[in-house]
């Protein structure tokens, strides 16, 4: 199964949703493996309506764990697989995301954020999940999580998902929200080659390998797809073999380095827009739609002389923290916008002093507004 | 004498099955099922879940994919849909495929896609200890039913075809050369097939039963004696079937198969308007 993935040049006036779906199709994603769920299904409507005019696969499964599940089976079988879901769905998904990252399987998963917990507000913004696609799956794994902004970032930050994914070989995680994910915005559709694609490393040669688990030093594992070599694929522990072990020290070892992969290349993965960071007195840090209107009273701020800056990850996990810690010790305020009640704030607090922190929270299930962070500051100095 | 090394990964053996456990039986039976097909190593994916059943395909000679406990058929789904010229073979335990994983068959029965399921049906919870499964016998002692299991059992044919599964059919671990033969057209035909096979843990709970079974072998000749072959369950009358199961392949029908399905929906949008 391959798909076409030529790409003239088009601009496009769309949503979010859909600008992630067309940076999938641009990655050369051919399978897709979805549930409907409020505020992500244009995505999965526009895989469904797109994959089968270009030899991918489609396919709408019985919930969410058997969506990610079947995505990991055809990862395996040598697709570029995705899903993408909300909330609800991606609580489901968390176990196989682990297995995912134990297994060394690419897969990219969008969830387009809505309230929480549970059922919450399913067609409101929020952004109830930065801290549950950390540490969302049990035990120790790698983490990688991008956060988009504008409708044109869910089209380069889904194809630079599938990069990362097929890289380092474990799953990507993007975090939209309902704003990103439901607005309108016109951006441009490159041609192909214009961003570049990155494909997952087969082993060389007649493509044989006894060991597709042996990783040299911080470079990930080199598994092939099935249909050669005849390998085993277990979420158990396992040795280089792929076979499951016990023994305490390549325990030890894999496990650490399933992590190291990740974190030893950050250069590869650390991704962020920072405005007026190099003198800003109050730094705001914030991600996706919140970014948006941090954004506003920065330039507000700046028109009045007060030296404000931005700090917006791009990529939130790993949290670029190499970036982050110069901005945060000249920064005599720390405001932190979220529409969460202080996720983004624990990743913030553990590198500036929380006297400096301002959090800015909503979560009433409207959209975070330039008003309300300025009201809260203000209020903040009585 | 078959060579079973032929499809064996001969190193990983001794496998993790207890004395009178009827996996191994049952693995034998798959190894001589897909040698008869003839079909390629490297064509063919075995699938599992978590549990002691789902550990056979470790032992075997081809791609094996061991996924989580429940999710086998949704993993298999995927490989499936993405590259159908492999075979997929699912193997799993009765608590992996009608506890955890009961959505996943029933639609996977429903879709009709070409994959094969193997269900050893051992009436427990192996692997965790003889906690009750979906398909405990009421009235057995069970980890967690320790004062007798009060619970109703699925009839696993009967549910995978309500659910639209168009092989099905059961056999046991005693009546092996009939086993080999589901098991062999199961794979031949062509849409979801679905095998029960009816076997036993003496481990975790035949011991546990103090006056039913005395050994391993009393829960094979369990087997012996409640297993009705199809033509004869016919001339029997309900009264005379109470206690017992009817083997052999209980429905075979023809449908559209789901990858073939998915392949005619790509071809029909070729060229197509956009
Ligand atoms: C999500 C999840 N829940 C529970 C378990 C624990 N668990 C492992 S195997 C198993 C049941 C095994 O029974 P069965 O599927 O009938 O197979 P058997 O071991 O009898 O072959 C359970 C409950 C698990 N691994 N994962």
């Amino acid at each position: 199964m391959t798909t076409t993935a030529h790409t003239e040049e088009k601009i496009l006036f769309t949503q979010g949703n859909i600008a992630c779906a067309e940076g999938a199709l641009y990655a050369g994603c051919n399978f897709f493996g979805g549930y409907p769920i409020t505020p992500s299904t244009e995505v999965a409507e526009h895989m469904a309506e797109e994959l089968p005019r270009r030899n991918g696969a489609f396919i709408q499964m019985e919930d969410e764990i058997a969506s990610l599940g079947a995505v990991i089976g055809a990862a395996l079988a040598g697709a570029k697989a995705m899903t993408a879901t909300s909330g609800p769905g991606f609580s489901l998904m968390q176990e196989l995301i682990g297995y995912a990252c134990i297994a060394e399987v690419p897969c990219v998963i969008v969830n387009v954020m809505r309230g929480g917990p549970s059922t919450g507000l399913p067609t409101s913004p929020a952004q109830s999940d930065l801290l549950q696609a950390k540490w969302g799956t049990h035990g120790d794994h790698p983490t990688i999580a991008l956060v988009p902004s504008s409708v044109e970032e869910m089209f380069t930050e889904t194809v630079r998902a599938f990069n990362l994914s097929e890289y380092f070989r474990t799953p990507v995680i993007v975090l939209g929200d309902e704003i990103i994910g439901h607005m309108r915005e016109k951006f441009r559709v490159p041609r192909s080659g214009e961003i570049e694609v990155i494909d997952r490393k087969v082993p060389d040669g007649d493509g044989i390998c006894r060991l597709p688990y042996r990783a040299d030093g911080k470079h990930p594992a080199c598994l092939p797809n099935f249909g050669t070599s005849r390998f085993h694929v277990t979420g158990l522990n396992h040795d280089e073999s792929g076979f499951p072990t016990m023994d305490p020290s390549i325990v030890q070892d894999s496990n650490a380095r399933i992590l190291d992969k990740v974190y030893h290349q950050r250069e590869l993965i650390d991704k962020v827009d920072m405005r007026y960071c190099e003198d800003a007195e109050i730094l705001f840090v914030s991600v996706g739609s919140a970014a948006r209107a941090a954004e506003e009273v920065v330039e507000e701020y700046r028109r009045k002389g007060v030296k404000a800056g931005l700090f917006r990850p791009i990529t939130l996990w790993p949290f670029p923290k190499k970036e982050f810690i110069p901005c945060a010790e000249r920064a005599k305020t720390i405001v932190v916008p979220e529409m969460n009640l202080g996720q983004l704030r624990t990743v913030v607090e553990r590198f500036a002093r929380s006297e400096k922190i301002l959090p800015v929270n909503l979560v009433s299930g409207e959209p975070l507004d330039p008003d309300f962070i300025v009201a809260t500051i203000e209020k903040s100095k009585r | 004498m078959f060579d079973y090394s032929a499809y064996l990964r001969n190193e990983k053996l001794p496998h993790i099955w207890c004395p009178g456990c009827g996996h191994g039986i049952i693995l034998k039976s798959l190894i001589r099922a897909i040698a008869k097909t003839g079909w390629d190593k490297d064509d063919i994916v075995l699938v599992s879940g978590i549990g002691c059943a789902s550990r056979l395909p470790g032992y075997v000679d081809c791609n094996t994919l061991h996924t989580a406990h429940g999710r086998a058929l949704a993993f298999a789904t995927g490989v499936k849909l993405a590259k159908p010229k492999f075979h997929v073979i699912v193997v799993s335990g009765d608590g992996d495929a009608l506890a955890i994983g009961g959505n996943h068959f029933i639609h996977a029965c429903r879709r009709n896609i070409d994959i094969s399921l193997i269900i050893f049906n051992n009436g427990i919870y192996g692997m965790t200890g003889g906690q009750y499964s979906p398909t405990t016998p009421q009235g057995d002692k069970a980890a967690t039913a320790p004062h007798g299991h009060i619970e109703p059992d699925f009839d696993v044919a009967a549910l995978a075809k309500g659910a639209g599964a168009t092989f099905v059919a059961r056999g046991t671990s005693y009546h092996v050369p009939q086993l080999d033969d589901y098991i062999y057209q199961a794979f031949m035909h062509k849409g979801f097939s679905v095998v029960e096979v009816v076997e036993a843990c003496y481990t975790t709970h035949g011991r546990k039963q103090k006056t039913k079974y005395k050994s391993n072998l009393d829960m094979m000749k369990w087997q012996k004696d409640r297993a009705v072959p199809l033509a004869k369950s016919r001339e029997m009358k309900p009264e005379e079937l109470a206690g017992k199961f009817v083997t052999g392949i209980l429905h075979e029908v023809e449908r559209p198969e789901y990858a073939d399905r998915y392949a005619g929906l790509v071809t029909s949008l070729k060229g197509g308007d956009k």
